[in-house]
Order: C-alpha cells, then structure tokens, then sequence
C-alpha cells in the first residue's frame, strides 16, 4: 500500500503545480495568463529551489509553449505547459499538431471567458472550441481531480501517444481553496513509470519525422507503402475511439494504489431509477448535486450525470446512462454559436439511434463568470418539466440563464 | 494490403535516395549542358562546378562531362542560372506549351 498521503489546503492552480511536480515533468514551457499564471509560476518556483529536475522555459507566447513542448516531447521528455482562454486560441495551431504528430504533451487548461468582449473569469468556451483537435478532455470538478487527473492523463498520454487537456474552472477552482489529499512521490512513482517516446532523434539513424505527406500512401525507398495524410488521420481517431478503454484502465489502477476511483467517463449521481437527469461538466457539476438534492426533496427522481471525459465522447456510455430518462436537463458554460451548447449536441448524437425519447432541454449558464446558484437550476429544471407536459421533445435553440 | 504494415503512427521517413519517390516527374523543363562551353570540359580537370555546389536536390555529378540525374532532376533551373559560362539551358519538356492560349 502507498505510504500515506498528506493533506494540504490547495487552490486549484497549486493543485495542477503538485500533479505536474509529482509526474516528474522535464521540461515546462509557458507563458503567463489569468487566471494560470501560478500554475507556472509556483512550477517555476519548484525548478529553481531544486525540488523539481525539469527545464523551464519562458517563451514569449503561448504558441510558442506549445512549439517547445511538442519539441521537447519529440525527443523523449515529459513535457507541460498551462494556459486559458487566449492563450488557448494562441495555441490552436499547435494543438492540432500535436496530436498529429502523436505527442503525450500535458496541458493544463484553466478555464476562462474568451473575448470580445474582454473577461478573464470562467466560462468553457475556451477548451470547447479547441474539441475538434484530437486532444483527449478530462474536466475537474474539484482541486483533488485536478490533481489526479495530471497523474494520469501522463500515463494516458504516454500508452496511447495522444495529448491529454485536463480542464478546470478558472477562479471558481483554480483560486479556491480546498483540501486535497497529495500523494507521496514513491507512490506516483509506482503509478508512472518513465516515458517511452515513440519518436527519438538518433544522428547514427536519422529521420524525418511529420514530413510533407501527400494525399495518397507513397512507397518509400525501401518499397514499404507509408501512410497517406488521411491513414495517418484515420489513426489519431482510432487511437480516441480505442482510447476509453485506457482511461477506465488507468482511472482504476489509479483507485487501486491512491483510493480514488476513476474507473468512468463521468461521475454518476442517483441516476438509478432517475428519469430526469440533469448533464453538467466541471465544477458545475458539483453545484447540480446540490440543485438535484432540493430537486428530489419536492419529491422529483432527479440523478446528475457530471461528465468527466468529453473527448473521446463517451456516446455508448451516455446512451446507457440516458436510457430509462424522460427529461435530460443539459446546463453549458459554452454555446456553439449559431447552434447551441456543445454538451447538448453531443449528447444528442450520443442518443441517435437509440430508443431514447426523452425531453432534451439546453441552458446556457454562467458565461464570463457568471454566477450559477443551484436555486436556478432548479427553476431550469421546473421550467423543462413543464415543457414535458407539452410534449415537446426538442427546442431549436437553447435557453440563457442571465439578464436579458 | 493497406498502409498499416509501415507501423508508423507519425510522419515518418528516413533519408535515402527516392524516399518520395521520382521527383523528376514533377518538373517541366530540363537542363541541358553545352559542353563546348561548359568549363571543366574545356579544361579537362575539375573546376568551377558551381552547378554542382548550387542543385538544391543534389542531382548533379562532379564528373567531366557533367552528369545529371534526369531521375530526381525537378528542373528548377538554379544550375542555368548560376553558371558563369552560361553553358546551361533549360529546355521544356515535350508537350510543355508556356505560352499556349486557346
């Protein structure tokens, strides 16, 4: 058994400093933005007080970050870096090649507003617009996930050579404290061993590595027919459609050795015999415990589904989840503009084909820091019971919950 | 058969002469050597063969006569341009009509 573990009262962003510190990183590049900045800064700390053995480097932007991690990622160091909001953005391009290029890269995204206008406080729309890149998403609800998820989205990362965003929400977590049990480093070191690259430069067997590729599989000099651009898409989708299995995998090795359970792809609440189910991702997803606590004391079956892997979509287990509901409640600090929030879509492609016919409701909750009291999500959720009366199954866009 | 069996899950290749394979395809003019004014041959020893130093792909010999291999040659004319003996013209290849209009 691990030695055991102390208690310290952490704020989110030191959270994500001692996850980082404990996986032994190599090199951290980063620059600074609210509200990350001390994710950063406290690792830098670590470096230069010799308590961690990495190489920090400060860059001139958050491109640049990630250009250096992927760098360093390419020949075999274990690599992260933070950010939010613009930052995130700023990374857009590099985000997408990292995951090309099937680097375990670690980052940690604090969630925050992007502007017009500007907001540094906290909404998902950052990390949700960057869900297309081939990343796997984990979101925290709370400072001991965010912890926890750093651990093991390395051993994530590293066994099936795709980068790992573990998502949390900016000052609401990230500048909140909270008690958080932080693991010993032998312990962390039995969970995660070192990383095997899959690329290394070696000048004794020079290569080229995300060259120019054409559209079509070319036979290279040694008559070996290599991957086309699309083979090598092709294979970054498989690799997050295999990718749940990993997850569970790790998510149970990690329950074994520390005591926490993260053997799911979200964390589940009364949704047995619930037929209204109420869907919320991050720290949100705490406040919807309390708001279907006051639900089920007016004598309603309400369970919460607090979605903890958004990339890769877990649809055949929300399908399972979804089945015996009659109203799905869907709260989402982001919205698809033109459309409606991410959560909600995907939920619904999830339910596609199945025998599903509950209630879909949409509410667009807390952006740019918007407060999101548990009293109004039970009035979302009164409001779409209603609508249930109606037999109205879908509405065409999503309702907000603020000031207009 | 499909690509899998490269193993590869990156780009991935490793220098060797046709790694994408023959480039020579791609060009559409060729560069052809006057050896009467090409200046190792007038001398009959090595100098000069600055088309060698400046071919971005590599495909010109330090013989006398100049070789050049049409096979990866992609016809980018810096060798006519640099030659101080203007001993190099690049020449279309057939069905190659720069200035046809219809």
């Amino acid at each position: 058994m691990a030695r055991k573990a102390s208690t310290w009262i952490l704020d989110g962003n030191h959270a994500a400093a001692q996850g980082a510190k404990l996986s032994r990183v190599q090199v951290i590049a980063a620059y600074p933005i609210t509200p990350q900045s001390p994710v950063t800064e406290t690792l830098s700390e670590f470096v230069e007080g010799g308590k961690l053995d990495a190489q920090y480097i400060a860059v001139e932007s958050e491109h640049s970050a990630l250009a250096v991690c992927t760098s360093a990622s390419m020949v075999g160091a274990r690599t992260f870096t933070a950010t939010s909001s613009h930052g995130l953005a700023y990374m857009h391009e590099m985000l997408h090649w990292a995951a090309g290029a099937r680097l375990p890269v670690v980052l940690a995204g604090v969630n925050r507003a992007i502007g017009a206008p500007w907001n540094v406080l906290n909404d998902q729309q950052d990390s949700i617009s960057q869900r297309d890149t081939g990343w796997i998403q984990i979101y925290a609800r709370n400072n001991q996930e965010i912890l926890d998820s750093i651990i093991q989205a390395y051993k994530i990362a590293e066994s099936i050579y795709v980068p790992v965003m573990v998502c949390y929400d900016g000052y609401v977590l990230s500048h909140t404290e909270m008690p958080v049990d932080v693991p010993s480093q032998e312990a962390v070191d039995r969970f995660l061993p070192p990383y095997k690259p899959h690329t290394i430069l070696d000048p004794a067997n020079p290569k080229n590595y995300n060259l120019v590729t054409l559209a079509n599989p070319r036979i290279n000099a040694e008559g070996v027919l290599c991957h086309g651009y699309m083979e090598l898409r092709y294979l970054l989708q498989e690799a997050l459609q295999d990718s749940r299995e990993m997850i569970i995998k790790v998510g149970q090795e990690f329950g074994e050795l520390f005591g926490r359970s993260y053997a799911n792809m979200f964390w589940e609440n009364r949704l047995d015999g619930a037929d209204i189910v109420i869907v919320a991702m991050g720290s949100l997803a705490m406040e919807a415990i309390v708001a279907a606590d006051m639900l089920r004391e007016a004598g309603h079956k309400v369970g919460v589904l607090g979605l903890r892997v958004f990339r890769p979509f877990p649809k055949a287990d929300v399908m399972k989840a979804l089945k015996k509901s009659r109203l799905v409640v869907i709260f989402d600090k982001n919205i698809s503009y033109g459309l409606e929030g991410a959560t909600c879509s995907e939920i619904k492609s999830a339910l596609y084909g199945s025998s599903v016919r509950a209630v879909i409701r949409n509410f667009i909750v807390g952006l740019g820091g918007r407060d999101v009291k548990a009293r109004e999500l039970v009035d979302a959720v009164n409001k779409s019971l209603l609508s249930v009366k109606e037999g109205d199954l879908n509405k065409e866009y999503p309702e907000w919950i603020c000031g207009i | 058969m499909g690509t899998r069996d490269c193993q590869h899950i990156c780009g991935e290749s490793s220098p060797a002469v046709g790694e994408a394979g023959k480039t020579g395809e791609w060009r559409d003019s060729f560069p052809v050597i006057d050896q009467e004014k090409c200046l190792p041959v007038r001398q009959n020893k090595p100098s000069c063969f600055l088309c060698w130093l400046y071919c971005p792909d590599a495909v010109i010999n330090k013989t006398i006569p100049i070789q050049i291999n049409m096979e990866y040659c992609k016809g980018c004319g810096i060798c006519a341009q640099v030659c101080p003996a203007h001993a190099i013209t690049m020449v279309n290849e057939e069905g190659f009509c720069p200035n046809e209009t219809d």
